[in-house]
């Protein structure tokens, strides 16, 4: 694994998205609209208050998850991964590559998709807004990085798309949106604790309403950026340089 | 050099030349189902080999073998005088699959300046290989937006950065027309000139006579293993279509004796 090749496969990731303009505009844009729909819905009440946080987690760790899970099995479809792999490629700098190029991209979204919940929808932040930023952006990063686990798994277009109902959804329906976790019955509880999209959600929370201390805070984040990580060795390990 | 259409399997040519490739009772599984059963060959190096044989006959299950990005059962594929996917082959050879494996949302040269980088070929590479493959009115063209031609001539030129010993070509001709399969054959010998191996397969039976031996194959075993010349007095005929079908018809009894019918009545 070298720097060289990671940079050059973040560089060239960026370079094709690049020429790509209506994607950058929907990967930039869409989390946005969607925080705004889902304010506008509750406007009369002040549910959004509530879920305006887990919004900011919500969003962006999906997109980031399809977008980023769709373009390397792309690479796998088109012959281009099997080049790479029979070239002097690291599987490391490969999945490294995807995450450093893709983290970027997440960065700028969450940025945008937090700046419109506060500034624009009103969402009130009684925490720091810099560590509910830090958080968002760890959890579009873990989007990211399971996407590119998925992906190593997925043959087909079809099967990516589907690992989304079956690795997001369940983080989604147990991570204290609908009903605080506290409230599930005790299984689902238990294993609501486990799941990453549960600590970020959590965490953006209470920065939201200032209920728990940074520490605190900085603990969750620690989690989901150890999810990441594993996430993105599992990805590496997982690809196979020989196929049958 | 005449050579041993009677047992090809167990008895390659012994070529001249120090061998680029040697595989012995090699098998290979594809999707589940054995594609090669016990292939054993030898490519000479500083020649244009080609490797010839129907659709289905394992010519892309060999080379994949050979790059080492393929699972293989059994046997062994020594490339360069190393073990087939050793990490120091992957600079030493290269590689074309057979759809043009380029990214179209890059412009020719974005692809060959990242497949430089991933080499650590020199930075001049990239110029010198866009030159070689006649690309330089479109490079800065996407790649998707080129002809069939054009994009797997990108896909040849990111073979050759890094002036790799040995040149693995999956029917790298394919979809061209007569001018342009007449140039990159030009070209072929040129490269074979400067020393380099090629093993190209077709399923063209005319492209053989471009080349200095010939590897025929067919239902994953090898019909034949010889120069063109070889093949062509074995045979009796002038042509390698008819020396090829009379090479089945002649193989069929002792290289598949077990299911012969079935295959044939595939």
């Amino acid at each position: 694994m070298t720097l060289a090749r990671t940079f050059a496969t973040a560089g060239r990731v960026l370079a094709q998205i690049r020429h790509d303009p209506r994607t950058i505009g929907l990967l930039l844009v869409v989390p946005s609209l969607l925080i705004g729909l889902v304010a506008w819905i509750f406007v009369d009440t002040d549910v959004f208050g509530d879920i305006g946080p887990a919004m900011i987690a919500l969003f962006p760790f999906i997109v980031m998850f399809l977008v980023t899970s769709i373009a390397t099995l792309r690479e796998r479809r088109s012959g281009t991964l099997e080049r790479l792999l029979s070239m002097p490629m690291g599987k490391g700098d490969f999945i490294l590559g995807y995450a450093l190029a893709f983290g970027m991209l997440a960065v700028a979204q969450t940025a945008i998709a937090v700046s419109f919940a506060v500034w624009v929808c009103g969402l009130e932040i009684e925490g720091s807004i810099w560590l509910l930023f830090a958080v968002a952006v760890a959890d579009a990063l873990l989007g990211t990085a399971l996407g590119l686990l998925a992906s190593a798994f997925a043959r087909t277009e079809f099967q990516v798309v589907q690992f989304m109902p079956l690795l997001v959804f369940p983080q989604i329906l147990l991570g204290g949106i609908f009903i605080p976790r506290d409230q599930l019955p005790a299984a689902l509880e238990a294993i609501s604790e486990w799941l990453p999209l549960s600590f970020a959600i959590d965490a953006l929370q209470a920065v939201a309403t200032d209920s728990e201390s940074s520490e605190w805070i900085v603990a969750k984040l620690v989690v989901i950026g150890a999810w990441v990580v594993g996430s993105i060795v599992l990805g590496s390990i997982t690809l196979r340089r020989r196929t049958a | 050099m005449m050579n041993s259409s009677d047992v090809p399997q167990h008895a390659p040519a012994a070529p001249t030349a120090p061998a680029a490739i040697i595989t012995q009772d090699l098998h290979v599984h594809r999707g589940g189902t054995p594609v090669l059963e016990g292939l054993s060959l030898a490519v000479p190096s500083g020649m244009i080999v080609g490797l010839l044989g129907p659709s289905g006959s394992g010519k892309t299950t060999l080379m994949r073998s050979i790059v080492g990005v393929q699972l293989v059962k059994s046997g062994t594929i020594e490339v360069l005088g190393r073990p087939a996917g050793s990490p120091e082959l992957r600079r030493r050879v290269g590689y074309v699959t057979q759809q043009a494996s380029v990214y179209d949302d890059l412009s020719v040269r974005q692809n060959l300046v990242y497949f430089r980088r991933i080499l650590g070929a020199p930075a001049s590479d990239v110029a010198r290989v866009i030159e070689r493959t006649d690309l330089g009115t479109v490079e800065h063209r996407l790649a998707g937006t080129l002809s069939g031609g054009q994009r797997s001539r990108v896909s040849l030129a990111a073979a050759l950065l890094g002036s790799p010993e040995l040149l693995v070509l999956d029917e790298p001709t394919v979809g061209l027309d007569p001018v342009l399969r007449v140039e990159l054959w030009n070209m072929f010998r040129a490269l074979a000139a400067d020393g380099t191996t090629l093993l190209v397969s077709s399923h063209v039976m005319d492209e053989a006579k471009r080349c200095d031996r010939l590897l025929l194959m067919r239902d994953g075993a090898l019909l034949a293993d010889d120069t063109v010349h070889g093949v062509l007095g074995v045979t009796g005929t002038d042509d390698v279509e008819t020396a090829f079908l009379r090479l089945i018809e002649r193989g069929e009894a002792d290289l598949r004796p077990r299911d012969a019918d079935e295959e044939a009545s595939r």
